[in-house]
């Protein structure tokens, strides 16, 4: 049986979220079977849009669509600089041939990590599995993750 | 059965192995894969898990300096 690296993604920090396809792609590469659990801020980096965008049903959770964003506007969890600072680090990481955060979501896609969405919290901000790329492969509860990620290592980023 | 190349002595961790991870799992049973790379983690990491999943390193050898060439077999 293939080991297991489960991880629940509910950052949706530049830096948080770096780390979680870094780790998933690289135990992906060596064989393990990848679940990647994406919750609260952690659902940004699999939205379709990945800049801003109103989505949602109500206007608050419109609202509050537009102010998450997606991959490309993750703020980084310190000194962010009103997003200045994510920027410097992608032109950091390409000028030392450093994968970007969005070339280690590709791989990540490639060597057929297993993306799962958050049920709970697609209904507190009215997502819907639209909003979402269609690599993700099921909206999930707690439960159907749990039976996922047993027998092998969880990780919560 | 063919030769194929990759370059990744200017990735760093995990691109290395990810790269030697796709580029493998392309090829055809019995294809060659030569695999440039630096020495340190590189070095240790594509040839041990390249044969923990089940494919067959032929030769590691310096190129020249800190550069090095692992030959694996699908």
């Amino acid at each position: 049986m293939a080991k297991k690296l489960s991880i629940i993604s509910f950052s949706g920090d530049f830096d948080k979220l770096t780390a979680v396809f870094t780790l998933a792609t690289g135990a992906a590469a060596v064989g393990y079977e990848v679940n990647i659990f994406f919750t609260f801020w952690g659902l940004d980096a699999i939205k379709e849009k990945q800049g801003r965008s109103f989505l949602g049903k109500s206007p608050l959770t419109k609202a509050f669509g537009f102010l998450m964003g997606g991959l490309k506007v993750a703020p980084v969890s310190r000194f962010n600089f009103w997003g200045i600072s994510p920027k410097i680090f992608r032109s950091l990481m390409r000028k030392n041939n450093v994968a970007t955060l969005e070339e280690l979501v590709e791989y990540a896609k490639v060597l057929g990590v297993n993306l799962y969405a958050c049920e709970m919290v697609m209904h507190i901000l009215g997502l819907k599995r639209e909003d979402f790329i269609p690599e993700v492969k099921d909206v999930l509860g707690v439960a159907t993750f749990l039976k996922l990620a047993d027998d092998g290592q969880t990780l919560f980023i | 059965m063919a030769t194929y190349q990759l370059d990744i002595t200017k990735d760093h961790c995990p691109i290395t192995f990810v790269k030697t991870k796709i580029e493998l799992s392309r090829l055809s049973k019995g294809d060659i894969l030569e695999v440039l790379l630096l020495e340190g983690e590189p070095l240790e990491n594509v040839p041990r898990t390249s044969a923990e999943q089940g494919y067959t390193v032929l030769d590691v050898s310096q190129v020249e300096g800190a550069t090095y060439k692992v030959t694996i077999q699908k």
